[in-house]
């Protein structure tokens, strides 16, 4: 059954003015419980204003969003409730880091669900967890953490509300690969443990390649393609007019397979890679 | 001849505390020739940044010494030539675009060096020309992509007519096209006009396009070399976290598993072509 659906889903800006833009037009998908999604698209493809949309923070132009079959505009005064259950996190969340400690700060989303001290407490120090953050850090001011810590501590901040799907936009900007690499690995243990729906907006290729089962590819405004990594990823040529790239290890093994070699198309992980190879030169008795 | 000369350099802000001794920059020595093109990596914090601000005396040593063509960053007198030769690039293209017009956001820096306005307007559509922008020179910058507006941003900095040009992570907030065009860019600018450039990046299949790749870690110049060299270290770039080309890992680990390769490739023509051979003994 699907969590999340939208219908005819479309955004503008602007309208009625000479400034009229039509930012996400005519999408309609659905989001089964559990998915793992990367979004990807080139820059003003429409992938933050859809995300926007996802969590009621913008109201349609037209169509709808579903969630667990149930219109979130039905009842606009209830609103509030949908961000609790879809979680966002912006890019560069940390900008919006505003309390005296991190604690408080992440635990401003539980304190608004209405829940009582001691749930509050508990939520915190398990957000904190779940993003590697040292809970000798809770104690502090956000300002005094690094850029990597700010980022997770803005995240823990929304797997605090516990949401039911986690959408993140673009969370890995700017970090470095160390960084990267650890903030990833807790979103994707996370959504292990948890079970979660987790959307991720990225620009990395390689990322998305990496965690995501299914990729949605946004161009112009329009939903282009909608599948899984892997036959997303077998698309290189399809990929690079829309102003995206594959992997570099998937183009590695493409090419090898163009060369006649029985390797697998759409292999989006050096480990997988290795795995193929190993085994190729294995079987014809070369290793 | 080197244009730039880092000498010994150690840097710690003034307002850090004497008792907390972390030195920001530790004993950091490195030479950039005229009309090369070096990368610089490392993690968040490792110093790359602070680096990039001593090349046009934004800030200046604790100890030891930077030269820029000869010229000491620490002597006062000399700060307005350095910062004449030594542009620099920032992360974030909206924080660098001043006015509402493509063209005149490129005529900032060479109006306020007081240049006559007819040699402004050559500078300003050569510059345009260079990043591949002359077309939309009479846009309004929010109306442009990412990408595009990095290269204006360039534009602005080449308008300036500096020797050298230090960007960092330059990259960092495009997407995968607009990441091609500005990589792209620096090149042509290195090869064509001759500018020594200096670059800092997170991804590693940009650095391997730089003649020299610097590491640095904690404060100090972790490895350096070419980016063969480099990168050959794969077990010393991941023990400190830092990453590999996809192609480079791909060959080590196959390499751990038996099977032979006489190097590393550093990006995917290379690793295909090695691995053709390898699959096809």
């Amino acid at each position: 059954m699907s969590i999340l659906s939208v219908k005819d889903l479309t955004y503008v800006y602007s309208q009625g003015t000479p400034f009229e833009h039509t930012a996400v037009d005519k999408l309609s998908f659905e989001i089964e419980r559990g998915d793992f999604i990367g979004i990807i698209g080139h820059t003003g493809s429409g992938k933050s204003t859809l995300v926007q949309m996802l969590n009621g923070l913008i109201k349609p132009t037209s169509g709808a969003v579903y969630l667990d079959n149930i219109n979130i505009w039905d009842k606009p005064k209830e609103i509030r409730k949908i961000r609790f259950k879809v979680g966002l996190v912006f890019q560069y969340p940390e900008y919006q880091l505003f309390e005296e400690t991190v604690e408080k700060d992440i635990a401003f989303g539980p304190t608004n669900i209405g829940l009582n001290e001691k749930e509050i407490k508990e939520r915190v120090l398990q957000a904190a967890k779940f993003v590697d953050l040292n809970p000798e850090l809770l104690v502090k001011s956000p300002f005094d953490l690094s850029g990597g810590e700010k980022r997770r501590a803005a995240i823990a901040g929304v797997i605090a509300m516990d949401p039911d799907i986690l959408i993140l936009d673009e969370p890995c900007a700017g970090l470095d690969p160390l960084g990267r690499d650890i903030l990833l690995s807790q979103i994707y243990s996370y959504h292990k443990e948890r079970g979660n729906t987790v959307l991720l907006v990225s620009h990395s290729m390689e990322d998305v390649g990496t965690v995501c089962d299914k990729v949605m590819v946004m161009n112009r405004s329009r939903l282009e393609m909608f599948d899984t990594a892997q036959r997303v990823f077998s698309q290189g040529e399809r990929l690079q007019k829309l102003g995206l790239r594959i992997p570099q290890i998937t183009s590695v093994i493409d090419e090898l397979i163009d060369a006649g070699f029985p390797l697998k198309r759409g292999t989006l992980t050096v480990e997988q890679a290795v795995e193929d190879i190993t085994e190729y030169l294995k079987r014809e008795g070369r290793l | 001849m080197n244009f730039i000369s880092v000498q010994n350099v150690t840097f710690k802000y003034d307002s850090q505390d004497e008792t907390e001794g972390k030195l920001v920059l530790n004993d950091i020595s490195f030479e950039v020739k005229k009309g090369a093109f070096v990368a610089l990596l490392g993690h968040n914090g490792s110093g790359k940044s602070t680096v990039a601000k001593h090349l046009n005396a934004m800030l200046t040593p604790t100890s030891g010494k930077v030269y820029i063509d000869g010229m000491d960053t620490s002597d006062d007198k000399l700060t307005y030539d350095i910062r004449r030769r030594v542009g620099l690039v920032l992360q974030n293209p909206d924080n660098q675009i001043v006015a509402s017009i493509v063209e005149e956001d490129v005529a900032f820096g060479p109006e306020n060096l007081g240049i006559p306005s007819d040699e402004i307007r050559r500078r300003v559509d050569e510059a345009l020309k260079a990043v591949d922008m002359y077309d939309h020179r009479l846009k309004a910058p929010y109306k442009l992509s990412g990408g595009q507006k990095q290269r204006v941003a360039i534009a602005g900095i080449i308008a300036m007519q500096p020797d050298c040009i230090v960007l960092d992570e330059p990259t960092a907030m495009l997407d995968p096209k607009g990441r091609e065009e500005v990589l792209y860019t620096i090149h042509k600018l290195n090869k064509e006009q001759g500018i020594t450039v200096v670059m800092i990046t997170h991804y590693m299949e940009e650095a391997v396009t730089a003649d020299r790749v610097y590491v640095m870690d904690n404060g100090r110049m972790l490895t350096s070399g070419t980016p063969q060299e480099v990168f050959s270290q794969v077990e010393l770039m991941k023990k400190h976290r830092l990453d590999v080309p996809q192609a480079t890992e791909l060959c080590h680990k196959l390499r751990a598993c038996g099977v032979e390769l006489d190097r590393l490739p550093l990006d995917r023509e290379e690793c295909t072509s090695m691995l053709k051979e390898v699959l096809l003994r």
